[in-house]
């Protein structure tokens, strides 16, 4: 049957141009990815600014060379990769600055761009961008940087606060390293108060455990992330290490100490909760969060290196798409 | 009051306030009505007039032998003077019979009032609603004779009345319970008298406490008639989650239905209109729609005829307030979008909204990020990015195993999306796919 | 170091050894009929065949359930060494390939409206009855590259897909993708097609395309060779009887009929 036509001037309403039609819904909300990127780059602004003022103008440096590094490599080499520039997205700006955070402030700037651009290009644009990296990519590059530069690596340097006169830095233990060293003997004096407000040696980012939870709370309050993760790793952690300070207070740490020093708190709070790299199921991030704290643990007490969290989170990346699967939820209105 | 409500679901700009509190207008005689024949879910009607015939309002147009299907009557008095195909508001072209009015807009019987519905046996209940073409007004236009007759072996034992009305824009229902609380409470003890049903609820969210207040008053008489006060959340107004938060049971994967869990669920709108039929006579020719959004100068609450052009509505409400970004039948979240407003107002629109040029821009999609949002948002307990990737690379199997036909098509994971994925159409798209090969596999067995 | 060499050298030989030793045991007994016939087919699983990729075609060749020449992407000189492994003669049948039966670019067919949505004609054609105002015209949005196994089409710069005659093999995997069915098979030595799937007439379809098959049927009349046919307005030339004189071409009054091949 001849259909009726409606494009002719006769029928089509000749004050409406052309409208636009599309499937419902039509309203969305204001998020977009750049605008969460931004949002956790605010959330972990507090801590950088907590490791300047510790750690001086050096760790501003390795801030800068870090984010600004990311961003530079994924302008060059994304178009070499054949993938259109995504740098707006702030996805790589947020890769740059964590890896600066988990790194010490005595690392060579040179070092910083090394790790910065296997990060991004080992990290994430082999595998075609965001959205595609099964790998946290800011812990791909400090770890390579590690285990490449173990030593670097692991020179710590005492506070130095940045206004104070002393410009020489005092290189010493980072707390951790003192009790895998030294044995929990040797941590004893260290006052937790100063482990959570940041007055210690450790990697830029990591030492501020109050500006840590500032910005954890944050993303939780735009809804961006959830408790899940990071209350499970945290839990997990806490409560094994109690399990053996119990058992033998001599020997093993307390479990607050565990809780505040290292870079537990910085790994749990924003590489673990990570979006693209945790799983989507509520199920599945509470079993990731447990898995990280109790692998970092292990590694603490019993493993050859005096920090696991890094390794830890790695290692469950690796197994996250398999605990998505068995953790898909059973649905609406079946039994 | 406690307020009960589901798990997930968003919290969308409500935008009510544009048309909310505006008392129902009827809009002057419309030169010509289009009325097409099929309005409803089910099987399409045949027409029982010719071109040329005269009518008068309230006459059967069209009907169908089919027992789901519901005939559709003539909404004003005056000539039939075409009938063809014609743009339908689902999108395709649907044959349609154009009468042309002659201004006296007379009944084919006057509507008798007094008669005493409850007085009638439940199978008579139910042929009168067909006999009026009554279908579901909150949208769906499933023919309510049908829902009112479930298969023996199952138990109804819970009749809800559906005046949440969560979507965003929309005011329709909320004035409508303003203004016939009694009504409609009539119609709801008409709906339980055919089910035989002792327990009745009407389920409505919190933004509304003038009409919870109203229909409290109106049921206060009846002491099995509930008003449940509703937590405001999108959406809400969706059968499913309706049921799970006024009886806490959850309704099984299709083709489970409301009536699996012993309930029925009727929209407010439906309730009056089966008032009117029941104790008048008068079929379904007009219905409440609200027109809002700021495209429009005069946003309104109208009581409109069936086949009255969109562009005729939008003329009486003042006009447009300038380029038009999207016209849409129904509210944001789920409303078909129209290219023209050349289409007609059938059974189940309950609102026109002009959205202006910048409200619902168009967006880039992108790949999804994992941030969990969706699944977060998600009333039905899905995984919808998860859904997503696997119907757009046509892993029917796979999605059909993750439940992709228990999504409602709600738009609540596209509305929180942050990668601006069109997660609803490609479901859609899965769906279609999924239920068409099934149908092929049935017809080569 | 010498102790290192032999235990590595030596466990590789006893593995090597063990895996020799599997593959004898556990060896699947194949036709070998089937292996040579898989061997020289396509391997791009198209599933034009209607099997389950050329394995299955393979097999179902080589106990006569099914014929060579179905193996739509198979060229004649395939066919024809299927025919030799399998000692049967084989028809000639002549090489088909896909062709675009529609013109309607944006220049040339109006829209209804802006399409927002996903870049895909299958989920396009759900909204609204597809954003042009043709009611069978081609999308655009390349359901059909996405489906080629060869690489054979591709949207080109009017938004209509183009096909590559030398990499089309007539499979068909595009055509059952395509949601509009504007994509058929003709045979390689059509001379004249006439690419427009309307199934409107006249004022209908001029107010909505400007190359659109008015069905006017003067190439109908004008063709020494009955050779166009025309039914539910969609006039159709067959090959068989067509003489490539090119009057249809001619005589049409909107010019819309082409050549069917450059070579």
């Amino acid at each position: 049957m001849q259909s009726e036509n409606i494009v002719g001037k006769e029928n089509m309403s000749d004050i409406l141009d052309m409208v636009t039609v599309s499937t419902s819904p039509h309203a969305r909300s204001k998020d977009t990815v750049a605008i969460i990127m931004y949002c956790v780059l605010l959330a972990i602004l507090p801590t950088s600014l907590a490791g300047v003022y510790f750690f001086g103008i050096k760790a501003l440096i390795i801030i800068l060379i870090g984010t600004l590094g990311a961003v530079a490599t994924e302008a060059l080499v994304q178009p070499l990769l054949g993938q259109k520039i995504s740098i707006m997205d702030g996805s790589a700006a947020v890769t740059g600055l964590l890896l600066a955070l988990t790194l010490p402030p005595t690392t060579p700037w040179w070092m910083v761009l090394v790790g910065a651009a296997i990060a991004i290009i080992i990290g994430k644009l082999i595998y075609g961008g965001l959205g595609n990296n099964p790998f946290n990519p800011a812990l791909i590059g400090r770890v390579v940087l590690l285990v490449s530069w173990p030593v670097q690596l692991t020179r710590w340097q005492k506070p130095v606060f940045l206004f104070s006169k002393t410009i020489d830095t005092i290189t010493t233990a980072s707390p951790l390293g003192i009790l895998k060293d030294k044995g929990a003997a040797h941590i004893a004096n260290i006052r937790l108060l100063d482990l959570f407000l940041g007055n210690r040696a450790g990697c830029i980012g990591e030492v501020s455990v109050l500006l840590i939870l500032l910005g954890l709370g944050y993303l939780i309050w735009k809804g961006y992330v959830t408790w899940h993760i990071p209350v499970c790793c945290l839990g997990t952690v806490f409560l094994f290490s109690g399990i053996f300070w119990l058992i033998n207070p001599a020997q093993y740490a307390n479990p607050l100490f565990h809780l505040f020093s290292g870079g537990l708190m910085f790994g749990a709070c924003f590489m673990a909760t990570d979006m693209v790299t945790s799983p989507i199921t509520t199920k599945g991030m509470m079993i990731f969060g447990a898995g990280a704290g109790l692998i970092t643990i292990i590694i603490r007490l019993f493993g050859g290196y005096p920090e696991g969290i890094s390794f830890a989170i790695l290692f469950m990346n690796a197994v996250c798409p398999l605990i998505d699967k068995y953790t898909m939820p059973k649905g609406f209105g079946r039994a | 009051m406690k307020l009960k409500t589901f798990l997930g679901g968003i919290h969308p700009p409500g935008n009510k306030r544009l048309s909310e509190g505006k008392r129902i207008e009827a809009i002057p005689l419309p030169q010509k009505v289009y009325i097409p024949l099929v309005q409803h879910i089910g099987a399409p009607c045949e027409a029982k007039v010719e071109i040329g015939q005269k009518v008068k309002k309230g006459e059967l147009l069209a009907d169908s032998q089919a027992f789901v299907s519901a005939p559709v009557h003539a909404s004003l008095s005056g000539s039939v003077i075409e009938i063809k195909n014609y743009p339908h508001a689902g999108g395709n072209q649907v044959k349609t019979i154009i009468i042309e009015s002659d201004g006296l807009d007379e009944w084919v019987k006057e509507p008798q009032n007094g008669q005493n519905p409850l007085k009638l046996s439940p199978d008579e209940i139910k042929q009168k609603i067909r006999q009026a073409g009554i279908v579901g007004l909150g949208g769906a236009a499933f023919p309510s004779h049908v829902k009112l007759s479930p298969p023996k072996e199952k138990k109804i034992d819970a009749v809800i009345l559906n005046g949440v009305e969560c979507e965003p824009y929309l005011t329709a229902d909320h004035q409508l319970m303003m203004e016939k609380p009694a009504d409609i409470v009539k119609g709801l003890q008409i709906i339980m008298r055919a089910l035989g049903v002792k327990q009745g609820y009407i389920g409505i969210e919190a933004n509304k406490p003038d009409a919870v207040q109203a229909m409290q008053e109106a049921t206060k008489e009846d002491s099995h008639i509930e008003v449940v006060g509703l937590k405001v959340k999108y959406p809400q107004g969706a059968e499913k989650q309706l049921i799970k938060a006024v009886l806490d049971r959850e309704v099984p994967p299709p083709p489970g239905l409301p009536m699996d869990v012993g309930a029925v669920i009727q929209n407010v709108g439906t309730a009056y209109a089966i008032y009117e039929a029941l104790s008048s006579g008068k079929p379904l020719i007009e219905r409440v729609v609200t027109i809002t959004g700021k495209g429009i100068k005069k946003p309104k609450n109208l009581s409109l005829r069936i086949g009255t052009l969109f562009s005729e509505v939008i003329d009486y409400c003042g006009g447009l307030t300038g380029e038009v970004g999207k016209i849409l039948m129904g509210g944001p979240m789920m409303g078909l979008a129209q290219y023209t407003t050349q289409v007609p107002v059938i059974k189940g629109t309950s609102g026109i909204l002009i959205l202006p040029k910048g409200e619902s821009p168009p967006t880039k999609a992108g790949r999804c990020i994992n941030c969990g949002m969706c699944v977060r948002a998600c009333p039905m307990k899905l995984i919808p990015s998860i859904l997503g990737t696997y119907c757009e690379r046509d892993l029917l199997d796979e999605a059909e195993e993750a439940q992709v036909l228990n999504c409602i098509e709600c738009g609540s994971c596209v509305y929180v999306c942050p990668a601006k994925r069109h997660l609803v159409q490609i479901i859609k798209y899965g769906k279609s796919a999924i239920l068409a090969k099934k149908r092929e596999q049935k017809n080569k067995s | 170091m010498l102790a290192a060499v032999i235990s590595l050298g030596g466990l590789a030989f006893i593995l090597a050894l063990g895996l020799g030793v599997a593959s004898k045991i556990f060896a699947v007994e194949t036709d070998p009929t089937v292996e040579a016939i898989a061997e020289v087919l396509p391997g791009a699983n198209c599933g034009g065949c209607g099997y389950a990729g050329c394995a299955g075609f393979a097999e179902a060749v080589a106990s006569g359930q099914t014929a060579p020449t179905e193996c739509k992407a198979a060229g004649s000189d395939i066919v024809a060494q299927m025919a030799q492994i399998l000692g049967v003669k084989i028809e000639e049948t002549e090489k088909k390939v896909v062709k675009i039966f529609c013109q309607g670019s944006s220049d040339n067919c109006k829209s209804k409206f802006l399409y927002e949505g996903v870049f895909d004609c299958r989920a396009a054609v759900l909204l609204g009855g597809g954003y042009k105002a043709c009611p069978y015209s081609c999308l655009g949005y390349g359901s059909c590259v996405k489906a080629c196994p060869f690489g054979a089409i591709e949207i080109g710069p009017k938004g209509l897909p183009i096909v590559d005659e030398q990499k089309c093999t007539g499979c068909g995997s595009c055509i059952r993708q395509c949601p509009r069915g504007i994509l058929r098979l003709l045979p390689i030595s059509q001379k004249y097609y006439i690419p427009c799937s309307s199934k409107d007439k006249g004022k209908a379809v001029r107010q909505v395309c400007q190359t659109g098959c008015l069905a006017c049927k003067l190439c109908l009349k004008k063709c020494p060779n009955q050779a166009i046919t025309i039914e539910n307005n969609q006039p159709r030339i067959d090959a068989q009887k067509c003489s490539g004189c090119g009057v249809c071409a001619e005589k049409c009054p909107k010019k819309i009929i082409q050549l069917a091949s450059n070579g």
